[in-house]
């Protein structure tokens, strides 16, 4: 099989399919921008850390990758529950793009080739390779699209317009046609990256600085201890003074003055969208981050713009610190073509087209992780595809992956789609400490998860296993428990060290004062254990919820219904449905302005096949 | 396409879904009856009636035993019928209790399941959606499935046009609002706390002020619910008073047909007989009751307390009396003293105490009368409540828990994400009652709200 993009989601679709077995060529136009992170060197987050350990959990390169190059580690939101904490952290980027490369060519079964990729080699209503601008052609069983940025990317500074993909890289051309002729809506979307800086023209003493976590937390089970260099970042702000510039030159800027029809996204808002959807603001925050250990770029996070480079300029020096800040590479916003996802299946298969399968930002999503988590999902069944096995997929209740692919291809996209805890109904039981014991043996089953990591999820399970049943064999009586320090009811009844720790002042620590034995479990363990005990209550609940949102999930809905002429619907539902075609009543139910009557008349549907066939 | 996920027919039909959920609701129309039926569906099902009745009965075999609440309390004497799946209307578990069809029973009953773990009021049309997942009936059946009120009278249907045309639509609507911005502000301290400018005490701060407002409003609501029921089901008229006063002709006048048995020997009507009829748009029982007499006859005895009992729950009560309301005075908040047989009995004998005076026989008076019982039934659905169905109001109970949690949590300095789970399920709540809120809207009142990225 084919991957075309060599961004995150074509490393992972690749090292995925390869894992599984298939014979993989990942297609890109230059192999040394393998694996580049294009924007923000960093990898996680709140809801994207959650991504970077379930990609983790099937075997994936992102969190291994992460390991190796991080220069700054910090789990985020540490003060909130542990289902909401998310890892994060900054890249050296020379070194993930060499730690991605390095995992690429150790995967067996992969190999690479530089070139273009110009259109799709298409037998019937079947993709069945790709042809190159050269005119070579490559057989396929399966392809899997990851264009990023580059699908008729149009870059936009001040007023001048350059087709690229990247700044310094053509874009890719064709295609888009291609996939218009597939009968698949395309359309635009934007996104913006910042003036990178020269750190030696920054005055740091003058600045607040940021350290990172001590000991840094790894995003892998694999990985032991980060071995990196730390480093900290730098904070200012923007002043008013920068805020009066950037208004008074609002017409020089392209979103303003119209030349951007695509939507760009409002969680990560260019620093002339800030100053003028928030007016009343003053200052807004700005991180300056190390973009490698022996790179001297700084990547000043929080001003995104496309605002000509002589207001870029004149703008920086308006912020504490940057006065003399040097500009190495300008801002810039950039367009680029991306397919409605709603045409896709819960697997990425593009629905009308076999054999094609698409990942990553041509869906409408924004960010490394979404596209990784993609890609590898992408890659696990395309290659299952060319083998004829069957596809898989992730619901919503077993990982932010299921969220994120069943968002797609349900409601579609109005403006790049990020991932965030909020977007998960069952954000309690999805947390980024468990992601192992949540996807990892489906990897296995799906063949994606290598021996070592077999094993050493075995180890895990059957330790984590063991100190669940220690939790529970050790009790005492209030007594004892008011003798330790701990405060519980004096009711008489005894209770588990596992019981304790639901509650929210005693940690493993304290608890390791009662039982000596409990201050060896290992970190990772105590830290799950406390996270399944606070949540106990809660996870009994939402176990519930998710017994009954998985029996809509198994209501399959028969793929060749017309929805166009079923009786009973609304005009606005037809329509929807038509552009969604359900695979489950499930997500048929999902779909905004669905009503119970539908959905029964439905429900009738999936159970009469039959009669769906006749009518249909 | 290729796989499972495009192939319907590579997946078997399911025969029988034992699900998750147990649902539950009254199968017989709502308001007074000799008998209501309490349904249940579910996995659930078999518990829930060894919860309520204690033994379990014999499959498909109806049994008499005394229902009880949580606390080990009486509810009612009825009938019930374990109706083990797959061969029930369903295809599921399920049971019916049959019961005495007071308000107060039917409320008891329904409180006693819903507070069972596992089990829930149904949803509109959930019955039939079962049974038609499970195959117990046909595609034709399924597509009569319509969600159609029966307004049988104008009072009625004005309620029923209020909440088609968004009464209560309105209130979910502003309470869900309230509720998506107590999520955005939770969501902003969860999701973009180290990105962005957001005061989290700020926002637990607005956050607590929606919980407040929607916590007094949802109270309120609740408070009302009652009155709102009683406009659907119908407002009750007692017909009281002394053996032979005449009061099941003057039912039968009334309802314009033959519905009690007229005799002209005294006590006849030993039992409670209701009709319902439309008063000038309301809707009205009449309840037609033994005579109020001493009495040595145990039967009798059995129907005089049960008009007693019948006439205090009243919103109105006719004390008919031919000659001068003697003997025992019925039992009621609202009594209207009616002078009845004035065609036959002599008009020397009224006292003038009567509010009216009716024949049933000639009709004389009976305008009158239909008008003044509009009069006073009338004043008291000035305003159709928002709330008129008990499917509401248990949601409605449901949120205004979890907002309570919500709240307390807050208070209590409860990790955020915990709380936003108890809003979560106070949002899912009142979508149960029109509709869905999809993650976009909170997103959409976050981003309004709160300059969010690095």
């Amino acid at each position: 099989m084919v991957v075309v993009g060599g961004g995150h989601a074509g490393c992972e679709a690749a090292a995925a399919a390869a894992r599984c077995g298939a014979t993989t060529v990942l297609v890109t136009q230059r192999w040394e921008t393998v694996g580049v992170m294009s924007c923000n060197p960093a990898i996680g987050g709140l809801g994207k850390g959650h991504l970077v350990r379930e990609i983790d959990a099937l075997d994936g390169l992102m969190a291994r990758a992460a390991d190796r190059a991080g220069i700054q580690f910090r789990v985020l939101n540490r003060r909130k529950g542990p289902a909401v904490r998310g890892p994060r952290a900054q890249a050296d980027r020379a070194l993930y793009r060499q730690a991605v490369q390095d995992l690429l060519s150790e995967t067996e079964g992969l190999s690479l080739l530089e070139g273009d990729v110009s259109d799709l080699i298409v037998q019937g209503s079947t993709v069945a390779g790709v042809v190159l601008r050269d005119g070579t052609r490559l057989t396929a069983g399966a392809v899997v699209l990851t264009t990023g940025t580059f699908l008729e990317g149009l870059i936009h500074l001040g007023d001048t317009r350059t087709p690229a993909g990247r700044m310094g890289d053509p874009p890719s051309r064709g295609l888009s046609a291609r996939l218009r002729a597939f009968g698949l809506a395309v359309g635009r979307l934007k996104t913006g990256t910042p003036p990178r800086l020269d750190g030696r023209t920054i005055a740091w003493n003058r600045l607040d600085m940021q350290a990172g976590d001590d000991p840094p937390e790894p995003f892998s089970v694999l990985t032991d201890a980060i071995t990196t260099r730390q480093v900290s970042c730098g904070v200012t702000r923007t002043t008013e003074e920068g805020h009066a510039l950037i208004r008074a030159n609002l017409d020089r800027a392209p979103v303003y003055s119209g030349a951007i029809s695509g939507r760009g996204p409002r969680y990560c808002p260019s620093i002339e969208d800030k100053v003028v959807r928030f007016a009343d603001k003053t200052t807004h925050q700005v991180f300056l981050e190390p973009e490698g250990l022996d790179d001297p770029t700084v990547y000043p996070n929080g001003i995104s713009t496309s605002l000509p480079e002589d207001v870029q300029v004149a703008f920086v020096a308006t912020m504490p610190g940057l006065e003399k800040a040097r500009i190495l590479r300008p801002g810039y916003a950039i367009e680029y073509d991306y397919v409605d996802p709603r045409c896709l299946t819960a697997g990425l298969q593009v629905r009308d087209v076999p054999g094609l399968f698409l990942a990553g930002q041509i869906n409408g999503t924004t960010g490394y992780e979404e596209a990784a988590a993609q890609g590898l999902l992408a890659g696990i069944n395309a290659a299952r595809t060319a083998s004829g096995a069957e596809m898989v997929t992730v619901d919503r209740a077993q990982a932010y992956l299921g969220v994120l692919v069943d968002d797609l291809i349900t409601h579609g996209v109005s403006e790049p789609y990020r991932m965030f805890t909020s977007r998960s109904e069952y954000r309690l039981s999805l947390r980024s400490d468990n992601a192992d014991e949540r996807l990892t043996a489906a990897g296995v089953l799906w063949g994606c998860v290598g021996a070592r990591r077999q094993q050493v999820q075995r180890d895990r399970t059957e330790a984590l296993v063991a100190g669940r049943r220690l939790l529970d064999s050790l009790t005492l009586t209030p007594t004892e428990a008011g003798r330790h320090g701990l405060r519980v009811n004096q009711d008489g009844v005894r209770r588990s060290a596992f019981a304790l720790l639901a509650q929210a002042d005693v940690g493993m620590a304290r608890l390791a004062a009662v039982w000596p034995e409990l201050g060896s479990l290992p970190g990772w363990m105590a830290e799950r254990l406390t996270s399944d005990a606070i949540y106990a209550v809660y996870l009994d609940r939402q176990d519930r919820d998710i017994a009954s949102f998985r029996r809509d999930e198994a209501v399959s809905l028969p793929a060749s219904l017309d929805y166009a002429g079923l009786p009973g619907l609304s005009a606005e539902l037809r329509h929807k449905l038509s552009a969604v075609r359900p695979a489950t009543l499930g997500q048929a139910g999902r779909i905004e302005g669905m009503t119970p009557a539908a959905l029964a008349i439905l429900a009738a549907r999936a159970r009469d096949r039959f009669g769906a066939e006749l009518l249909g | 396409m290729s796989g499972a996920d495009s192939d319907p027919e590579q997946q078997s039909p399911r025969r029988c879904r034992m699900t998750g959920d147990t649902i539950f609701a009254l199968a017989t129309p709502p308001g007074r009856s000799a008998v209501a039926i309490v349904r249940i569906s579910g996995p659930a099902s078999r518990f829930a009636l060894e919860t309520i009745c204690g033994q379990l009965p014999a499959p498909r075999v109806a049994s008499l035993r005394t229902l009880r609440d949580a606390t080990g309390e009486a509810i009612d004497r009825g009938l019930v019928l374990w109706f083990p799946g797959p061969a029930s209307a369903t295809g599921e578990d399920c049971a019916e209790c049959h019961v005495h069809g007071g308000r107060a029973i039917v409320e008891a009953v329904v409180q006693a399941l819903a507070c069972l773990p596992g089990c829930r009021p149904a949803g509109p049309g959930e019955f039939t959606r079962r049974a038609l997942e499970n195959g117990r009936i046909d595609l034709t059946q399924a597509e009569a499935v319509a969600d159609l009120v029966d307004a049988a009278t104008d009072a009625q249907r004005i309620q029923a046009l209020r909440q088609e045309g968004g009464a209560l639509r309105r209130a979910v609507a502003r309470w869900r609002t309230l509720l998506v911005e107590v999520l955005a502000q939770l969501g902003a301290i969860l999701d973009f706390a180290d990105e962005s400018d957001v005061g989290e005490d700020h926002a637990r701060d607005i956050a607590q002020v929606a919980l407040a407002d929607i916590s007094a409003s949802l109270s309120a609501a609740l408070r009302d619910a009652k009155r709102g029921e009683r406009l659907r089901e119908g407002f009750l008229v007692v017909f009281a008073g002394a053996p032979n006063a005449g009061k099941s002709s003057l039912v039968n006048a009334l309802a314009g047909r033959d519905i009690a048995i007229v005799t002209p020997h005294a006590g006849t009507t030993r039992d409670v007989v209701t009709v319902d009829v439309a008063f000038g748009g309301l809707p009205v029982r009449l309840a037609d009751t033994a005579g109020l007499r001493e009495t040595t006859d145990p039967v009798e005895a059995i129907g005089i307390a049960r008009a007693l009992d019948q006439a205090e729950d009243a919103d109105l009560t006719l004390w008919l009396s031919p000659d001068g309301f003697g003997g025992l005075a019925p039992p009621g908040d609202v009594i209207l003293k009616v002078r009845t047989q004035i065609d036959s009995v002599p008009e020397r004998l009224d006292d003038g105490r009567a509010d009216l005076s009716v024949s049933a026989l000639t009709g004389e008076g009976l305008d009158a009368l239909r008008n003044r019982i509009v009069e006073l039934l009338g004043g008291s659905v000035v305003i159709p409540s928002l709330v008129t169905r008990e499917r509401h109001r248990l949601a409605m109970i449901e949120a205004l828990g979890h907002v309570q949690a919500a709240r307390d949590g807050l208070t209590a300095g409860l990790w955020p994400e915990l709380v936003a789970e108890d809003v979560r399920l106070a949002v899912r709540a009142l979508d149960e009652l029109v509709g869905t809120v999809g993650v976009e809207t909170v997103l959409d009142r976050l981003f309004a709200g709160f300059c969010i990225g690095k």
